[in-house]
C-alpha cells in the first residue's frame, strides 16, 4: 500500500508504527505542521517540557527506565541547539533517543533565515547518526532507519532534521516493513572460541572478579538474569560501574558495591588484586581505571562489548569478545555448564576471605553526630524508608550527592537508576525524573539532587505540576558546589573559587510558587518524619534537606593514582585501619 | 609534545594529565568505502579532528555511481594504539561500509598527482625543463617565464621534484593527496 500524505502526517504515522506512545517536546515555527498533526490524534501523547534540554533528558529517563527509545520533538535553531547537551549526554551513556528537529524550508537553508541553524552540522559529533531530509518521499523511510540505528548495536541518540516545506508537501509513505534495510547490523553473537578460552580461564582463576557496566542494562532484562545466574553459579565477586548499578542486586551476597573513583574499598582492591577480570559491558572509563600503568597489574582481562572500538581502546584485552552481553553470557553459561561447571573452589574461597577483610574496613562509614544532617545519613534514611518499594526509581544530578546516592542506595533491578555518567551533566536529574514518572505513573520516582545542579533545570517544575507528576526532588543542600569544593580543598590549597551557591531561593516558597509542596528539613531528628511526609504527598515535592556544608565524598581514588591508593576519609580518621595502611594499603 | 606539568601537581586532580601512550609514531594509509551521502566527508573528518587524530592527506571521490559508494583514502600517523582506534572508530560509523589499513594488509600502490608551476628565466628555466624530463613530467602550460608541470607518483617523488625546482625559481604547487590500492588480486 503506497499511501499519499503530508510529511507532517507521515512523521506521526511513522512514530505510531514504531510503537511510540510518548513524545517530549516544545513547539516552534519550524515544527508547527507536526504539532498540528499531533493535535488531531490521540495515539501519541506529547509532554510539553519547559526547555529543550529538559525534553532530551526526560526522553533519556523514559528510555532508561523502559528500555524503549525516547522520542524528542523540537523546533529549528534554538530548539535544536538547546537539545545538544542532552544528545551529547545520551551519546556518552549509550541511551537510545530519536530527536526530530524542525528546519527552515529547504529553499531558505543557508540564507541565515530566522531560527536557522546548521543542525546536522552542530549535532554530527553528538549523535550516533543524523539526517537532513530534503524529500517528503524519503521522510518515513528515514524515520524508520533512525529508530533502527538508535536501538541497534550500542544504542545512542539520532537526529532527523526536517525542513518545514518537507512537512507541508505530500509524498508517499513507506511502511516499516518496506523501509530500506540498513547495512548497519552489528553482530550480537560473540566469537565462541574466545568465549571458550575465557571459560577455561574462569575454571582456573584464583582471584576472579566480574566488572559490569551499562552495557548489561542496555542489553535488556535477559542480560541481568543471565548475569545473576552466572555470578551465583560461579560464586565470583561482582562489582559494577555507576551506569551498571542494578544489573546485579545490591542485596546479593557476591556484591562488592560500585567501583571507581568513589567506589568501595573492597571493589577497587578486588579489581587491583584480581588475576582474572571479566568486563561485561563496561568501557574502562578513566573514572574506573585510575592510573592506567598500575591498573590491575596482575590480571588477565576479558572484555565483552558490542562496540569493537571500546575494546583495546584504553586497556589491553586478553579475551576480546565483540557481541551483545545477553548473547555472550548465554554462550558463556552454555560452555561453562557443558564443561562440568568447574571453578577453582579453594582458591576462590581464599579470595573471598581477603575480600571480607577489605569489607571489614567499612569504607563508607561516616559520623552522624551533632545537630547537622550528614548527606550520607540523609540518603541512608531515604534508602531505609523506600527500599521496600519495588517500583522505586532513583534519578540523580551530578556531583557529590550522585556518588553518595550510588554508595548508599541499593538497586535490586536494572533500569531503576538514572544518572548522567559519561558526560556528567548537572541538570540531568530533574527532567530525567519527569520522563521516568511519565513512563511509570504510579511509581515512586525520586531525584537525589544537589541544590546547584537542580537549579540548572528547575523550570521543569512547570512540567511536573502540569502533568501532576508526583516526582520527589530530594535536594541535599550544602549551599556549595560540593564536588568542586572538594577538589579545591584537596588540590587547590583550599581556595574556594566560585564554588558556593550564593542567593539561593527559598525552596519551600519556590515549590509553592509552582503549586507544588515544599518541605524543609535541617535537624537529623526530624528527618524520618519529613521523608515520610514527602513520600505520602501525592504530587511533586521539593525537599530542601540542609546538610553539612563541608562534607567530602570518600572513598576516593585521586586521579593518576592506582586502585590501591585510595583515600578513605572518615574510615581512616576513625582508626578503623592502622596508621600506615590508612592511605596506601 | 608533552606539556610541562610539575610532578605531583595533578596528584589529586580529576584527570590524569600525563599520557600513557607509547611514543612510536607510524604512518598508515587507510582506504574507507563509504555511502556517498551528504555530510559523509564531514563525518569522517570530524572524527579525526574531534578525537585529535592526524590527517596527512585525504582524497575522496565516488567510485561506484550505481551503488553510491565513495572511496576515501587517508594517510594518517599515530602510535599503534591510535591507528587501531582510528580504524575501530571509522568502522563503527553508520555510513562506513569497509575500512582497510593498506599499510598492514600487504603491498599497495599509492600515487599522487601534482601540478607544479615554476616561474624562472634563462638558464634556470632550461634547467627546470631538463629536470622535468628526468622525472617524466608532462608540460601542461608554458609561457616565456613559466612552466606548469604535471607529475604523478608517490608523494616522495613529488617532494623530491619540488625540492629541486625551488632553487630555480618561484614554485607554486597544487597536490591532490594520495590515492592508494592494493597490489595483486
Amino acid at each position: 500500500m503506497s499511501e499519499q500524505m503530508t510529511g507532517a502526517k507521515m512523521i506521526v504515522e511513522a512514530l505510531k508504527e514504531q510503537g511510540v506512545d510518548t513524545v517530549f517536546g516544545y513547539p516552534g515555527g519550524a515544527v508547527l505542521p507536526i504539532y498540528d498533526e499531533l493535535f488531531q490524534q490521540n495515539a501519541i501523547r506529547h509532554i510539553l517540557v519547559r526547555h529543550e534540554q529538559g525534553a532530551v533528558h526526560a526522553a533519556e529517563g523514559y528510555a532508561r527506565s523502559t528500555g524503549k527509545p525516547g522520542v524528542v520533538l523540537v523546533t529549528s535553531g534554538p530548539g535544536a541547539t538547546n537539545a545538544v547537551t542532552g544528545l551529547t549526554d545520551a551519546l556518552m551513556d549509550s541511551i537510545p533517543i530519536v530527536c526530530l528537529t524542525g528546519q527552515v524550508p529547504t529553499f531558505m537553508i543557508g540564507s541565515d533565515a530566522f531560527q536557522e541553524a546548521d543542525t546536522v552540522g552542530i549535532t554530527r559529533p553528538c549523535t550516533k547518526m543524523n539526517w537532513l531530509v530534503k524529500e517528503t518521499d524519503a521522510l518515513a523511510d528515514t524515520i524508520h532507519q533512525a529508530f533502527h540505528i538508535a536501538t541497534a548495536g550500542r544504542p545512542g541518540p539520532v537526529l532527523v532534521d526536517i525542513p518545514k516545506d518537507v512537512q507541508f508537501a505530500t509524498g508517499t509513505y513507506t511502511t516499516k516493513p518496506k523501509a530500506k534495510v540498513s547495512h548497519y547490523q552489528p553482530k550480537v553473537r560473540g566469537q565462541i572460541e574466545t568465549i571458550t578460552d575465557l571459560v577455561h580461564a574462569m575454571e582456573k582463576a584464583e582471584r576472579p572478579v566480574f566488572y559490569t557496566g551499562g552495557g548489561v542494562i542496555n542489553s535488556g532484562d535477559k542480560a541481568s538474569v543471565l548475569l545473576r545466574e552466572l555470578v551465583e553459579a560461579t560464586g565470583f565477586p561482582i562489582t559494577s560501574t555507576l551506569m551498571g548499578l542494578g544489573a546485579y542486586p545490591a542485596s546479593g551476597d557476591k556484591w562488592l558495591g560500585m567501583l571507581g573513583m568513589h567506589g568501595t574499598y573492597e571493589a577497587n582492591l578486588a579489581m587491583h588484586g584480581c588475576d582474572l577480570m571479566i568486563n561485561v559491558g563496561a568501557r574502562f572509563d578513566d573514572r574506573i581505571t585510575g592510573r592506567i600503568a598500575d591498573f590491575s597489574p596482575n590480571s588477565r582481562k576479558a572484555h565483552i562489548d558490542i562496540d569493537p572500538s571500546s575494546i583495546n581502546k584504553v586497556i589491553h584485552a586478553d579475551f576480546p569478545i565483540i557481541g551483545d552481553v545477553a548473547h555472550v553470557l548465554e554462550d558463556m553459561l552454555k560452555v561453562w555448564k557443558a564443561r562440568g561447571r568447574k571453578t577453582n573452589g579453594a582458591a576462590v574461597q581464599t579470595w573471598w576471605q581477603q575480600i571480607e577483610a577489605w569489607k571489614a574496613v567499612n569504607c563508607l562509614s561516616y559520623r552522624q553526630d551533632g545537630p547537622t544532617i550528614k548527606p550520607q545519613y540523609a540518603l541512608e534514611r531515604l534508602e531505609a524508608l523506600t527500599k521496600d518499594r519495588k517500583d522505586r526509581f532513583i534519578c540523580t544530578e551530578v556531583g557529590q550527592h550522585q556518588m553518595w546516592a550510588a554508595q548508599f542506595m541499593g538497586f535490586e533491578e536494572p533500569n531503576h537508576w538514572m544518572t548522567s555518567g559519561g558526560l556528567g551533566t548537572m541538570g540531568y536529574g530533574f527532567p530525567s525524573s519527569v520522563g521516568v514518572q511519565i513512563a511509570h505513573p504510579d511509581a515512586l520516582v525520586i531525584n537525589v539532587a544537589g541544590e546547584a545542579s537542580w537549579l540548572m533545570n528547575m523550570q521543569e517544575m512547570g512540567t511536573a505540576v502540569q502533568y501532576r507528576l508526583p516526582v520527589k526532588q530530594f535536594i541535599l543542600n550544602n549551599e556549595r558546589l560540593g564536588m568542586v569544593r572538594q577538589w579545591q580543598e584537596l588540590l587547590h590549597g583550599e581556595r574556594y573559587s566560585e564554588s558556593w551557591s550564593e542567593a539561593l531561593p527559598d525552596f519551600v516558597k519556590l515549590a509553592e510558587a509552582f503549586g507544588a509542596k515544599g518541605i524543609l528539613c535541617s535537624d537529623p531528628k526530624d528527618l524520618d518524619d519529613a521523608i515520610m511526609e514527602m513520600l505520602n504527598y501525592d504530587g511533586p515535592v521539593i525537599f530542601d534537606c540542609l546538610v553539612e556544608k563541608h562534607e567530602n565524598c570518600f572513598p576516593m581514588i585521586p586521579s593518576g593514582k592506582a586502585h590501591n591508593e585510595m583515600l578513605l576519609g572518615e574510615a581512616e580518621t576513625q582508626g578503623v585501619i592502622d596508621g600506615a595502611g590508612g592511605v596506601l594499603v | 609534545m608533552a606539556l610541562n606539568i610539575e610532578q605531583g601537581a595533578t596528584s589529586h586532580s580529576a584527570y590524569d594529565l600525563r599520557s600513557h601512550m607509547s611514543d612510536v609514531v607510524e604512518t598508515h594509509t587507510l582506504a574507507i568505502l563509504v555511502e556517498n551521502e551528504p555530510g559523509v566527508l564531514a563525518r569522517v573528518i570530524g572524527l579525526f579532528s574531534g578525537r585529535g587524530y592526524n590527517i596527512e592527506s585525504l582524497t575522496v571521490a565516488e567510485v561506484d555511481h550505481g551503488g553510491h559508494r565513495s572511496r576515501i583514502t587517508i594517510v594518517t600517523s599515530g602510535t599503534p594504539q591510535v591507528i587501531h582506534q582510528i580504524r575501530m572508530q571509522l568502522e563503527r560509523m553508520v555510513p562506513v561500509h569497509e575500512v582497510s589499513d593498506m599499510t598492514v594488509e600487504g603491498p599497495f600502490v599509492s600515487r599522487e598527482l601534482a601540478l607544479i608551476k615554476v616561474i624562472a628565466k634563462g638558464e634556470h628555466r632550461v634547467e627546470a625543463l631538463r629536470i622535468a624530463e628526468i622525472f617524466r613530467c608532462n608540460v601542461v602550460d608554458s609561457t616565456l617565464e613559466s612552466f606548469v608541470f604535471e607529475l604523478t607518483g608517490p608523494p616522495e617523488k613529488i617532494d623530491a621534484f619540488t625540492d629541486l625546482m625551488r632553487p630555480l625559481g618561484e614554485v607554486r604547487l597544487a597536490r591532490t593527496g594520495v590515492a592508494a590500492i592494493a597490489r595483486g588480486l
